[in-house]
């Protein structure tokens, strides 16, 4: 252990936890947003629609992240004139708000996925008794089937979540100073191993306690459909 | 502006130096595929013994890998391996510098983190195959080894596969992430020629169009592969 580079470094590498955990917070609750949408967009019985779906679902997934933000960031510099004119410039000049846009529309293919599976699989027989029952189709979505699936959901999506901690880390690549970005700059002035020790020791940390307490919030939300 | 000159395999153009970038990404990517499978098949057959010893390190092999940021595992890799093989070299031969290829960090960070994904693929479809399996193998005097070889692995692929084509597709993708350790592939060129151009929308751009076509390319060939193991498994109507 080496204490002074601890005191030198231990705060900022807390510093960029934080950044990292507002990327995460930021891109999974945007993303949440914007997936809605796109999974209903999927499931879409308007052609046109459902191919526009399922053309960016699969464009995000069959390219890297860090490709994306790449295109992101070092691509909005090209537009720099059109951004200024609508006065979107300064937010594209930050690296953080592109890494945040960026990880936002990477999430929100991955949890379109994950709601459009989770609202296929709830049983057919729901919808069939609840029709039986006199629902309309809009209540029967909203009612009984929409409930049923944000459950099946939880499981995969406290994997996205995960996922987006470890992806956010080539934030740190475009300038960010997430825990990743902290760490390589520890690294470049101490020419220390350790820090890269401390921030695995970290980054472990975070997802076994997210990992755990989604685990929690699972069980207390499943607690009525458990068997046994 | 011309920008599909820019593309071209021609003088100013950048098509060779695109081309040059895919093929070692593609190569990484094929080198990193066997030594993550074997390792992955270790890890799992680590968590599946009766040593108790054993159990617990592939756990945590999961646990920690699995936890970790693929960029932070390439740079623990590619650092510390440096590290470790200078200490251990400057033991036999004093003064010696030694450096570790990139090639290898990359395929090593990236295969370690292909298995670890793996052996829980792996271990799911060793529970999917009936221990009659083993019985009946074990009646016909056929030791362990063989056994594995010749009557659980060709099961155990049909019940993986789907598994392990995600995780090819993830490691793909995953390569891109060499690109900071200095070796040359598809992104890393692409970033070269940004940087002479100036066009890094168009070329970023062809480069994720390029990923695209890997990944398209790659699961034509899985469902090719998944027609070929399951034949002879004829499912029920």
């Amino acid at each position: 252990m080496n204490w002074e580079l601890l005191q030198n470094y231990g705060p900022r590498m807390l510093q960029g936890l934080m950044v990292t955990l507002q990327l995460v917070v930021i891109a999974i609750s945007l993303g949440a947003l914007l997936a809605v949408p796109i999974a209903l967009g999927r499931m879409s019985k308007n052609r046109l629609v459902g191919g526009l779906a399922f053309a960016y679902v699969y464009a995000v997934r069959g390219t890297p992240l860090l490709a994306q933000t790449f295109l992101v960031y070092y691509g909005a510099g090209q537009f720099r004139p059109e951004l200024q004119a609508v006065g979107l410039w300064w937010l594209f000049r930050d690296a953080f708000f592109c890494c945040a846009l960026t990880f936002t529309l990477n999430t929100a293919a991955y949890q379109a996925e994950i709601y459009r599976g989770a609202i296929l699989a709830v049983p057919r027989g729901q919808s069939e008794a609840a029709m039986s029952l006199g629902l309309k189709p809009r209540a029967i979505f909203r009612m009984v089937v929409v409930p049923q699936a944000v459950l099946l959901a939880l499981r995969p999506l406290g994997n996205e979540i995960i996922l987006m901690i470890k992806g956010s880390s080539v934030a740190a690549i475009v300038t960010v100073f997430d825990l990743m970005g902290v760490t390589r700059l520890a690294y470049s002035r101490s020419f220390d191993f350790q820090v890269y020790l401390w921030a695995a020791v970290l980054y472990l940390a975070l997802v076994e306690i997210i990992r755990r307490v989604w685990d929690l919030i699972e069980r207390r939300l499943t607690r009525h459909v458990r068997q046994h | 502006m011309d920008l599909l000159g820019l593309i071209s395999f021609g003088p100013g153009g950048w098509g060779n130096a695109l081309a040059a970038g895919t093929w070692l990404t593609i190569r990484l990517a094929l080198a990193t595929l066997p030594f993550g499978l074997v390792l992955g098949l270790a890890i799992a057959q680590a968590k599946r013994s009766d040593n108790r010893l054993l159990r617990a390190f592939g756990n945590l092999y999961t646990t920690v890998f699995r936890g970790l940021p693929e960029l932070l595992t390439i740079f623990i890799v590619y650092f510390g391996g440096q590290i470790a093989l200078q200490k251990l070299v400057n033991l036999v031969v004093p003064g010696q510098t030694i450096e570790i290829s990139g090639f290898v960090a990359g395929m090593i960070a990236l295969g370690v983190v292909f298995s670890a994904y793996a052996s829980e693929v792996l271990l799911g479809a060793f529970n999917g195959i009936s221990r009659g399996q083993w019985e009946a193998a074990k009646a016909l005097g056929l030791r362990p080894f063989p056994t594995l070889r010749l009557v659980i692995l060709p099961q155990l692929i049909r019940l993986a596969l789907p598994g392990l084509a995600n995780l090819w597709l993830i490691l793909l993708k995953d390569t891109s992430l060499v690109s900071v350790i200095a070796l040359d592939d598809l992104l890393r060129m692409t970033g070269i020629a940004v940087r002479v151009t100036k066009e890094p929308f168009f070329f970023f751009g062809v480069a994720c169009l390029i990923y695209l076509a890997m990944s398209m390319i790659s699961s034509i060939g899985i469902t090719a592969i998944e027609r070929r193991v399951e034949r002879g498994h004829r499912r029920a109507a």
